[in-house]
Parts: structure tokens; C-alpha cells; sequence
């Protein structure tokens, strides 16, 4: 089955998978998510779109990822444990997938201008990398309070030629971010798209940011069969809005006995009220452009997020993660600030892989998944990015600075 | 009294109607109570009334400011239909602006039911389009409410015909691609939006987005039903109540300067 196929698992022609998702945007953007959906429903046929996108893949991305086994991290987690290493793509993290696809998308409908929304740094170096790449002008917006504590992607974006819009509003993180963006789309929607970062938002980003992120489980799951001879016993991704976790979902979506699994971001602990475990925790509503499970009061007001992860401080979450929870398709699950940064702490010390924090929440949900499974049991997890970029974090954290260890 | 008869009202007297927009709760919940009435008195036809909310993305900064601070006030929905009643009962007609998340939350058919209760005529919501109204629909029939929905410059032909249908008491144009704020000059795109709106309706036709002054006023009212002020009313409000009254009557004597468009 190729990346681009068309699964069961599709959306309707409105975008909705069962009650979730569909367009919850002001008229005034219709007309491009309508040009957007179809000039991808073109792309994804065309040979020449989706052999361009292989080629940028696998030249300029570093595509496939290797499948690395890791053995001593494997026995904290009591099971045998694959790590699939989007941490190695350029740019250091699964992103670069998405935005290359959608930089593409941007070029064949004409646009001059990419706007998007960062948390921790991630998405925006990777728009900003391949608006490079593609000669692309590049906006990103960053709440402000991420700008702060991700400076080092700050300075990338720049060197790459985007220009950082620090949000000052609201909350001043990813969800400002996006508010901001779309108030950019809103007023220059002409010449400009919005590269989103994440499997949310209005249909039919829901859609193709999962296609271009299916190449991770594609290859995973050929990698797997490979090196362990058998299908895993789950697949395991963090989820903030969902991106990384969709993309490995969908290799073994269709394989019942391989449990799909996602970490969210329990912050200080569901108790505290101080996360954002949207799916664990969360209730429906309609935020950015999708309804989907949401972080919000009973009048309906969106709540503030918390994670020591930028990238999954979000109080939303993809629609198509809210149908695989109802169904059953999918489990999701928090852990916490705590076990996610122990998690970091061991990776690196075990297998000398440094993971970003995003991931090492994963990491923490295969240390949690693993004893149940045993030692005959078959993990794989989605790296999904590396952590040089979570250092000042890890410095404060473990007061590394100080001569302190993790 | 329904929305058709403040159009109405305003054909009669050759005129376009003038509504004002003002956030529920803002500066307070009394506060906005005041300045919703004042709007009234100095010739607002019909009041916007706001619902604040946490993730405002169709509007500029000075509604996002508004909806803040009300929010971080202690503005609860509950607040909205109060303020809705005081303006039913001052004898002023109230339409409310809302974001779709809180009256999803608050369940469809109860906030129609409580805001017909509140003597609300309708429901403006710049993010829900006919599309995903089903459960509107139904509420808004089932409590006699009317539906404003938006048409925007990017609407093809085909959607602002399936909009016109959907809506009722009159719908929404938004002069420009943009957020809500005052601009200084009415866009060009306005005139030619209600141009194409009209090949497809004869529903009233309000025109939003940057309107601030009695000029501007005069010069919409030249093409369509009414004129939808919004954040000059906020900022007004910020200054005082003496402020508002000023704005409302230059703004009236705006619509009224003009020969009105049907």
C-alpha cells in the first residue's frame, strides 16, 4: 500500500471521522481548505507530486529512519523494545514530513507565502528549512512563552530566513500560536498558505498531515517484520495534537492484534489540573477549526495546557485520535512531567540516544506498557525527535549545570 | 418585534439600520448592561451582544483585550442572558455573536432555548457555517430565533446562495478578508460582495469588519442594510459611557445621510 492511498479510514468528503472533526473555520476561510482539499486530492495521485515527495524524502530528509532495537533501556521496560528513529530526518524530528509535503502542496497552487504555528521549535525549523529549500517566504508564529524557552530554535528560524512573530496573547503558547495564524490565513489567504503543524485543524489538514506522516509506519512496520520477524505488540507515540502518533498508527492500523497506543501529557499530574491530556481527561468541543476532544471549563472556555514538553502543551488534540479512542482502535494514556523526564534521563544513559522530551513521554508509557507484556512482549516506539533542543530544560531539571546528574 | 421588522423599519425610513457590537461582561457585567442601553437610546436599531471567549481567532486585538478581560473578570455564560433580558426589557432589540465551542458546550437547543427565553431575536456565529448547523437549525426553528451566518469576499457564488439560505433575519458580510478592527477606509470589496449577495437573496444584508466612523457609516449604508460596528464600540466603552452615546449618534446620523440601498 502506497503513502498516498486512500484508506477505510478516510474521512467523509467533509472531513468528519464519525461526530469529529469536519470545518469549524469563519467562511471567509472556506474557500481555501476547498482549494487545499483539492488540489490534494490531485497531488496525491500524481505521479510526478508523489515522486517528488519521495525524492525530497529520501535526499533531503535522510529517509527511511532506522529501526534501532534497544536492548538496555528494554530492561527497565521488561519487554524487547524498537525505536523508530524519526529523531535521525534532518531537522531532528518527524516534521520534516509533513512540511515538505505541504511546501509542495503550497508551490503547485501558487502561493508565494507559508505561515505556521510552533510550540516547541520543531514544526517551525522544519517549515522554515523547507520554505528554504523551496524558495518559499516563512512567518511563524511562537507564543511567546515557548519563544522563551525554546531561544535555540528561535535563532534556527531565523538563520533560515523565517521571520519569528512572538503571540502575546492569551496564554502565549501553541494554542495563540494557531489562533494567530489563522488571524494571518484570514487576512492574507490569497497568496498565502497555512502550513499546520499538526493532524488537527480543518479538513483536510486532518487528512494530509497523516498521509505525509504515513511513511513512518509504512516503514516501520516493513523494519519490524525484518528485524524481529513479527508484528508488534503495540506501537507507542506521544500525542499533542497528534502528528507523530497518526503517522506510525496508520502502518498497523489495520493489523487488530498490534494495540495503537498514545502517551499525552499528564504535566504535574491529572489531579493538579495541571496537564494536557486532552483524550484521557478531555470533553468534546470545536477548537481550531475541528471538532475533536478539547481541554475546557463547563462554559466552554478552551483551558490553558501544561507539559514540560512545548511541543505537547496544546489543549487539543487531532480528530481522527477522537474517533480511535471512541471506537476502540486506539488507547490513550498521561504520563507525567516526572516520568517523562526520568524516561529522557534513561534513554540517554542506556542506549546513548538523547530523545526530545515530546518522545521521551512515549519512552515513559513503554516503561509503564512493558511489564505487562513481559519479556516474549514487542514494543515499538515512536522517537519521534531528538533533544538537543530540550537542553536548557534538561540543565534546570536535573540541575546539570551544577554538577548534577540526571 | 423580529429582525425582519427592524429591517423593516429602517426601509421605511429609507435608511440602512445601525448595529452595534458590544462583548457581554465588558468593562463588567453592569458596565456592558449600561453601555448596551446607551447604544440604544443615541440609535442603535439592533445590538450585537458578545459572548467573550478564550481562542477569539476573528478578531483584531481590541475584541481580544475586551473578551480578556471580561473573561479574567469572572464573565460566565450565564451573564450573557442576563445582559440579553436587560436589553429586551430596556424595549431594545438583541441578536447574540458567538463563538461555537461555549454554545456547544452549554448544549444547542438549551442556549436557544435560553436566549429566546432572555428575549434574544437570533444568533450571529462567524466560526459555524451552514455546513455544521444541523443542530442549530433545528434549535433555532424549534425556539423561533433567527440564524445570521457570514459571506465573506473568497465566498463562490455557490456558497453565498447555500448561506442566504440557510440564514434568516439578515446575514453577514464582511467587508474585507480580515479580523475584526477599525480600519480608515471601507474596503472596495464590500460594495462588490453585497452586489453578488443580492443576485442571490433579497435577505437584509449587514456589512461588518472595520467600520468606525459616520462617514464610513453613510457610505455603507449607500449599498446595504445595515452597518455593523464592533470594536469602535469597544473602544468607546473603554473610555466611557459618554463616549458610546457620542459614537451611536454619529454613527445614526451616518445612516441616515445616505439614501438607503433597496
Amino acid at each position: 500500500m502506497g503513502q498516498f492511498t486512500p484508506t477505510p479510514h478516510d474521512p467523509d468528503a467533509r472531513g468528519h471521522f464519525g461526530p469529529w472533526g469536519g470545518r469549524f473555520v469563519p467562511e471567509a476561510l472556506i474557500a481555501a481548505v476547498d482549494e487545499l482539499a483539492a488540489e490534494y486530492d490531485k497531488a496525491r495521485i500524481d505521479p510526478e507530486f508523489v515522486n517528488e515527495f519521495k525524492r525530497l524524502l529520501k535526499d533531503f530528509a535522510g529517509r527511511p529512519s532506522l529501526l534501532t532495537e534497544a536492548p538496555k533501556f528494554a530492561e527497565h521496560a521488561g519487554t524487547r523494545v524498537f525505536l523508530k528513529r524519526e529523531d535521525l530526518n534532518h531537522t531532528g524530528s518527524h516534521k520534516i514530513n509533513n512540511v515538505l509535503g505541504q511546501a509542495l502542496l503550497t508551490k503547485r497552487m501558487g502561493k508565494k507565502r507559508v505561515i505556521a504555528e510552533t510550540g516547541a521549535g520543531q514544526h517551525g525549523v522544519a517549515t522554515a528549512t523547507a520554505c528554504a529549500l523551496l524558495g518559499l517566504d516563512c512567518v511563524v508564529y511562537m507564543g511567546e512563552v515557548d519563544t522563551e524557552r525554546q531561544a535555540l530554535n528561535v535563532a534556527r528560524m531565523r538563520l533560515l530566513g523565517a521571520e519569528v512573530i512572538p503571540v502575546k496573547s492569551g496564554s502565549r503558547t501553541l494554542k495563540d500560536a494557531i489562533n494567530e495564524a489563522l488571524r494571518d490565513w484570514v487576512t492574507n489567504v490569497d497568496d498565502t498558505h497555512y502550513l499546520l503543524g499538526t493532524a488537527a485543524g480543518p479538513h483536510p489538514f486532518p487528512l494530509l498531515v497523516r498521509d505525509f506522516h504515513r511513511v513512518i509506519g509504512i516503514e516501520a512496520r516493513e523494519q519490524i517484520l525484518e528485524k524481529a520477524g513479527r508484528l508488534p505488540d503495540a506501537v507507542v507515540a506521544c500525542v499533542g495534537g497528534g502528528s507523530n502518533a497518526i503517522g506510525i498508527f496508520h502502518g498497523f492500523i489495520d493489523d487488530a492484534d498490534v494495540r495503537l497506543v498514545g502517551v499525552e501529557p499528564g504535566g504535574s499530574g491529572l489531579d493538579s489540573g495541571r496537564h494536557g491530556a486532552t483524550l484521557t481527561v478531555g470533553t468534546p468541543g470545536s477548537l481550531h477549526g475541528a471538532m475533536s476532544y478539547v481541554m475546557q471549563d463547563e462554559d466552554g472556555q478552551i483551558t490553558e495546557a501544561h507539559s514540560i514538553s512545548a511541543g505537547l502543551d496544546y489543549p487539543g488534540v487531532g480528530p481522527e485520535h477522537s474517533h480511535l479512542k471512541d471506537i476502540g482502535r486506539a488507547e490513550y494514556f498521561a504520563v507525567t512531567d516526572a516520568e517523562a523526564m526520568e524516561a529522557f534521563a534513561l534513554l540517554s544513559r542506556t542506549e546513548g540516544i538523547i530523545p526530545a522530551i515530546e518522545s521521551s513521554h512515549a519512552l515513559a508509557g513503554a516503561l509503564k506498557l512493558g511489564p505487562s507484556l513481559g519479556p516474549d512482549g514487542l514494543l515499538v516506539v515512536n522517537l519521534s525527535g531528538r533533544g538537543d533542543k530540550d537542553m536548557d530544560t534538561a540543565v534546570e531539571y536535573f540541575g546539570l549545570a551544577d554538577g548534577g546528574q540526571a | 418585534m423580529s429582525l425582519a421588522d427592524v429591517f423593516a423599519t429602517a426601509r421605511a425610513e429609507s435608511r440602512a439600520a445601525l448595529i452595534g457590537y458590544l462583548p457581554a461582561g465588558y468593562p463588567s457585567v453592569s458596565g456592558s448592561k449600561d453601555h448596551l442601553r446607551s447604544m440604544i437610546e443615541s440609535g442603535c436599531d439592533l445590538v450585537e451582544v458578545g459572548l467573550p471567549f478564550s481562542d477569539p481567532v476573528m478578531d483584531g486585538p481590541t475584541i481580544q483585550a475586551a473578551a480578556e478581560q471580561a473573561l479574567s473578570a469572572g464573565f460566565r455564560v450565564r451573564d450573557l442572558f442576563d445582559v440579553v433580558a436587560s436589553v429586551a426589557d430596556a424595549g431594545g432589540r438583541a441578536v447574540v455573536m458567538t463563538y461555537w465551542n461555549p454554545v456547544l458546550r452549554y448544549g444547542v437547543d438549551a442556549f436557544a432555548r435560553d436566549l429566546a427565553a432572555a428575549g434574544g431575536l437570533g444568533m450571529i456565529t462567524p466560526d459555524l457555517v451552514p455546513d455544521e448547523a444541523d443542530d442549530w437549525m433545528a434549535a433555532s426553528e424549534a425556539h423561533g430565533l433567527d440564524r445570521t451566518f457570514l459571506v465573506a469576499p473568497s465566498s463562490t457564488e455557490e456558497r453565498i446562495a447555500m448561506t442566504a439560505r440557510a440564514s434568516s433575519g439578515f446575514l453577514y458580510a464582511t467587508a474585507v478578508m480580515g479580523v475584526t478592527g477599525a480600519r480608515d477606509v471601507v474596503a472596495s470589496t464590500a460594495p462588490e460582495l453585497v452586489a453578488r449577495v443580492r443576485e442571490h437573496t433579497s435577505i437584509p444584508v449587514g456589512v461588518g469588519l472595520g467600520v468606525r466612523s459616520g462617514a464610513q457609516a453613510a457610505e455603507i449604508a449607500g449599498f446595504a442594510d445595515g452597518v455593523i460596528v464592533g470594536s469602535a464600540f469597544v473602544s468607546a466603552a473603554a473610555e466611557g459611557d459618554g463616549a458610546v452615546r457620542a459614537l451611536a449618534a454619529d454613527l445614526a446620523k451616518g445612516v441616515r445621510s445616505a439614501p438607503a440601498a433597496v
